[in-house]
């Protein structure tokens, strides 16, 4: 429809394109948004997962009293 | 990848935020009563750690308290003191940050976070996800105290949180009664299974002592996911619209 809305980076998808770039600059697909999710999430397990769960005896001893407080499985 | 940045950053400065407090309240709450607790590890009196010297002494519990063995050999560990409890200040802000990811992750397949109001309703939702629902099985439990195969307790610990977050997205989100049933029924099968006990619950913890310890370790929990969650969503449109 609107064929004079060139947003940078948009060729592959300018449909999806527009609703997102009348908002922002930058332009957000399903797919690029599924990415950033993903990404966030399994960061976010790397990061608990090294609090909570891993086996390094020294991760366990730095976070040991955080591991009962918040009760993670501990020992 | 502006997303990205967006969900980082509002977990960064929430996780902070939220780790800093509840470590604080953690320091005066449940981490007295650990320190209780590992009085009760041996017979021998815990070391205690008068020198920084003795950093990698402190907190070494071979001979003294088998019963807290973690391997073999001299392995690091922070000092009793200062230095440890700048650790979990630490570890408290990096569980923060982890379980921040987390939830505004999550948040985004909503379309994000829109006030502290609606993050806090998040929030308790990963109370009942990380909190609730794994501690009914396997309780907040004290140094000192038996327990099962620690993997086997990891492994339902992981299932129940996992089974508990899609049971509760199904309730919410599941557009009939089917769904919200099959939602149910997910959140309680882990409950079904039961979680790995010890062969014998016979424990040098007064009772009393444990009781304390689960009412501060669920409340302090409380806290700090209505502290998240709140955190997140009053952040969320206003880092937002800057970084999108």
């Amino acid at each position: 429809m609107n064929r004079l809305n060139v947003a940078p980076q948009s060729a592959a998808q300018p449909a999806a394109a527009q609703s997102a770039a009348a908002q922002s600059a930058a332009v957000e697909t399903p797919a690029s948004r599924a990415l950033a999710i993903t990404f966030a999430a399994l960061l976010g397990v790397f990061v608990v997962g090294g609090v909570g769960f891993s086996h390094i005896a020294a991760a366990h001893n730095a976070a040991h009293d955080v591991r009962h407080a918040v009760s993670f499985p501990c020992h | 990848m502006s997303l990205f940045r967006t969900i980082l950053l509002v977990a960064l400065v929430a996780g902070i935020a939220t780790g800093v407090a509840s470590a604080a309240v953690h320091l005066f709450t449940t981490v007295p009563l650990i320190l209780k607790a590992e009085t009760f590890e041996g017979s021998e009196a815990a070391p205690a750690a008068d020198s920084a010297t003795h950093a990698t002494e402190a907190h070494s519990h071979d001979a003294a308290t088998p019963a807290h063995d973690h391997g073999d050999g001299e392995e690091w560990g922070p000092a009793d003191g200062f230095e440890r409890n700048a650790y979990t200040v630490l570890a408290t802000v990096l569980t923060a940050f982890g379980f921040g990811l987390l939830l505004v992750a999550a948040t985004e397949l909503k379309g994000g976070l829109a006030s502290w109001r609606e993050g806090i309703l998040w929030g308790l939702a990963g109370f009942a996800v990380f909190t609730l629902a794994p501690g009914l099985g396997l309780p907040p439990e004290l140094p000192a105290m038996p327990a099962a195969d620690l993997m086997a307790r990891q492994l339902w610990w992981i299932g129940t949180a996992a089974a508990t977050a899609i049971g509760l997205a199904l309730l919410v989100y599941g557009r009939s009664p089917l769904l919200a049933a099959l939602g149910v029924l997910i959140i309680l099968a882990p409950h079904a299974i039961g979680a790995p006990q010890p062969a014998s619950h016979d424990s040098p913890i007064p009772e009393s002592l444990h009781h304390s310890f689960v009412v501060a370790s669920v409340a302090v929990s409380f806290l700090f996911w209505v502290l998240l969650g709140g955190l997140s969503g009053w952040l969320r449109p206003r880092l937002g619209a800057r970084a999108a």
